[in-house]
């Protein structure tokens, strides 16, 4: 895949909605691009997106690989509607409540409503105010209707997503915007599937972009048990550099996704992800991870009885604003790396991961 | 709509070149004569179907609150301060467009999973805030950014709600578009229109606008702070939304001469239209800065309620910013 496609790919996903509970556009938007190269695509119980691709495996008994990025992003959810004509709300994932005003947001209502969180203007603010970081249950979104229209068209559960455009900067070559954790995950899924479309691969690959990873690990927890893959990579982002932050909290935008190491990590994987870029010169960083990171891969390693798991990681600047940044070539490199990985296996490396 | 045009341009403080060449244009189209000083205020004398026999000036600002970088870091991060009042706990993941170029550029954080618990309850400090342009060190940074640019913020005014609009900066192109539009009609009275420069610095460019102008009479129309939300409490909602243009009687910088603040009144109770009074002293306006020119101008403010003002996206009503363009065109015909 070009740069100007991976560019347009990633840009079209950041766009689509899909808070977690509801991904359903975002799932659309990955299908189109992901029937191109799959031979079946269906979505499991919990609306995890599976796209299959067979392998060439003659003679042998088949394997399988899943590549897992989830589909979903963080946002929030009306809990209440004001005398106002305000609505209140609770976040959906993990939502810092400081980047919250001066916001503008999308009420996903009977029809999708434009809006803005409420911020006081600063003539209005008392010191104390000033010194304070806002609280999630003091702010309100303005839809910008009273509340008897306002109950016309929202409900209570009713989802709320930004409304924030990805952005091409114009120095480097980053992209910012809206949920591109794990959207960018999800991108890299889509250029390893292009890159496998017309390479020859023993392991029948599975592309899952799985769903509800914000609010608890939960579509991968099922899609795993569903597809009782032999192996697993796991694709989400890490922490890019930002000022005020040093390694090895942050990791260097455009240095190459982050191989993680450690105890939720397969040591075979983890070398074979390593080999595999040496060989082919693709950038990347070593993440140590001693814990979990929550990702999708802490829930798929103890599936079943135990799938072998490896994580690789997209630096990301600012997660869970609305103006995440990354980098890229971190980008194309992981959907490369995720392909020649995937190429790289066959059934004696599967057999030898239970005796490491 | 000339509001929505006028909004999206970017005019902090002391940088309103664009602001003022798109109404310039306006005029230009219409056969309106203007002029400019040497601040960068645009004033239009306009000419009405019967001479008044007083002297009316009537301003708006197309200056805007926003940033200034004010140096590079190595990792290609732009510091900056605000010019002109700006709660800086607004900044944070909002986007901005740096310099004339108008370099896409966003505010970033530490993302939430890194920070202490005691972190979290604390508002982001000014110094803890960076705008990123994607830059990979301070080198590439300069090839797009001089320290002294001017970031707006980037917002797109758009439609919403009951006939409602979201953008930035309506505080104060909403009063330059109702000044534009009485400035294009065919009939109002003759007035004196100033766009003037650098209020939200202290009320500058009125100052030498209305010096050149001198006029008898003058009204600042202005963008307010609406407070018609949730977290104020009633008795300290200095305007709301829906209720027409606001009428003040004193802010920090005036209080509004009596037989103005009669006029405006008795103007908008003869015409019927709605309006309020700015329940709130505080804040300033160019009024302040005009009614001590020379020696010395009756002046008031009349305001188009506007709620989140000085933040990336604020809102106000289109109804209420088509009541103050009727107001001032009852208050001129009654006045001129």
């Amino acid at each position: 895949m070009k740069e100007e496609e991976v560019k347009e790919l990633v840009m079209e996903l950041s766009s689509a909605v899909g808070i977690s509970g509801k991904e359903d556009s975002a799932v659309a938007v990955a299908s189109r691009h992901l029937e191109r190269y799959a031979t079946r695509l269906w979505r499991d119980r919990l609306g995890s997106l599976i796209a299959f691709k067979e392998g060439e495996n003659p003679g042998e008994e088949p394997f399988s690989l899943a590549l897992v990025a989830h589909i979903d992003e963080i946002g929030a959810m009306v809990t209440r509607i004001e005398e106002e004509g305000m609505l209140r709300f609770t976040a959906v994932g993990g939502i810092d409540p400081r980047i919250l005003p001066g916001q503008p947001v999308v009420v996903h209502g009977r029809s999708p409503l434009k809006g803005v969180v409420g911020a006081k203007a600063p003539h209005l603010l008392s010191e104390q105010e000033r010194r304070e970081a806002p609280k999630l249950e003091d702010l309100y979104i303005d839809i910008g209707l009273s509340r008897e229209q306002a109950e016309k068209q929202v409900r209570i559960g009713d989802l709320v997503s930004f409304d924030a455009p990805p952005l091409a900067m114009a120095a480097g070559k980053s992209i910012a915007g809206k949920s591109l954790d794990d959207r960018a995950g999800v991108a890299a899924l889509i250029i390893a599937a292009a890159e496998l479309a017309a390479a020859r691969h023993r392991a029948n690959v599975y592309f899952v972009a799985s769903v509800q990873e914000e609010v608890g690990l939960r579509g991968a927890t099922t899609a795993a048990y569903g597809l009782a893959p032999a192996l697993a990579v796991a694709v989400d982002v890490t922490h890019g550099e930002t000022p005020g932050l040093s390694p090895p909290d942050v990791f260097e935008l455009g240095g190459g996704p982050a191989i993680a190491i450690g105890p939720n990590y397969h040591p075979a994987l983890v070398r074979r992800l390593m080999e595999v870029a040496a060989d082919e010169r693709f950038a990347v960083q070593r993440e140590a991870d001693p814990g979990s990171p929550g990702t999708d891969a802490w829930v798929i390693q103890v599936t079943r009885e135990g799938i072998p798991c490896a994580l690789l990681s997209i630096p990301l600047r600012y997660m869970h604003t609305t103006v995440e940044m990354l980098h890229l070539d971190d980008l194309i490199n992981t959907g490369r790396l995720l392909a020649s990985f995937a190429r790289s296996l066959d059934r004696p490396f599967v057999e030898g991961l239970a005796c490491f | 709509m000339l509001l929505e045009k006028l909004s999206n341009l970017p005019g902090v403080s002391g940088s309103e070149k664009a602001v003022r060449e798109a109404i310039v244009e306006q005029l230009r189209e219409h056969g309106l004569e203007w002029q400019t000083d040497t601040m960068g205020n645009l004033l239009v004398r306009k000419k009405g179907r019967r001479s008044g026999s007083r002297r009316i000036m009537l301003a708006a600002h197309i200056d805007e609150v926003g940033l200034m970088v004010t140096s590079i870091e190595k990792s290609g991060h732009l510091k900056f301060r605000p010019v002109g009042g700006i709660d800086s706990r607004v900044l944070v993941s909002k986007r901005v467009h740096v310099g004339e170029e108008q370099i896409p550029g966003v505010i970033g954080s530490k993302a939430i999973h890194l920070q202490k618990p005691e972190e979290r309850q604390k508002p982001f400090e000014l110094d803890q805030l960076y705008i990123d342009i994607g830059a990979k060190n301070k080198e590439e940074a300069e090839k797009y950014v001089q320290v002294g640019a001017y970031a707006s913020f980037d917002a797109v005014c758009t439609p919403f709600g009951d006939g409602c609009l979201r953008g930035k900066a309506f505080d104060d192109r909403a009063g330059c578009a109702a000044l534009l539009e009485l400035l294009l009609e065919k009939d109002t009275p003759p007035f004196d229109a100033a766009f003037t420069v650098q209020e939200e610095v202290g009320l500058r460019g009125a100052r030498v606008a209305a010096y050149t102008l001198q006029p008898q009479y003058a009204l600042a129309v202005e963008a307010t702070a609406a407070a018609d939300t949730p977290d104020t409490k009633k008795e300290r909602s200095s305007t709301v939304l829906s209720g027409g243009p606001a009428i003040s009687f004193m802010d920090r910088t005036l209080i509004v001469h009596r037989e103005i603040f009669e006029s405006l009144v008795n103007a908008a109770e003869k015409a019927g239209v709605p309006f309020q009074f700015r329940r709130f002293a505080g804040g300033g306006t160019d009024a302040g800065a005009i009614a001590l020119s020379r020696e010395g101008v009756k002046a008031g403010v009349v305001a188009v309620p506007c709620r989140y003002i000085h933040s990336p996206c604020s809102v106000l009503k289109e109804s209420d910013l088509r009541h103050t363009v009727s107001l001032l065109r009852a208050w001129l015909e009654a006045t001129a």
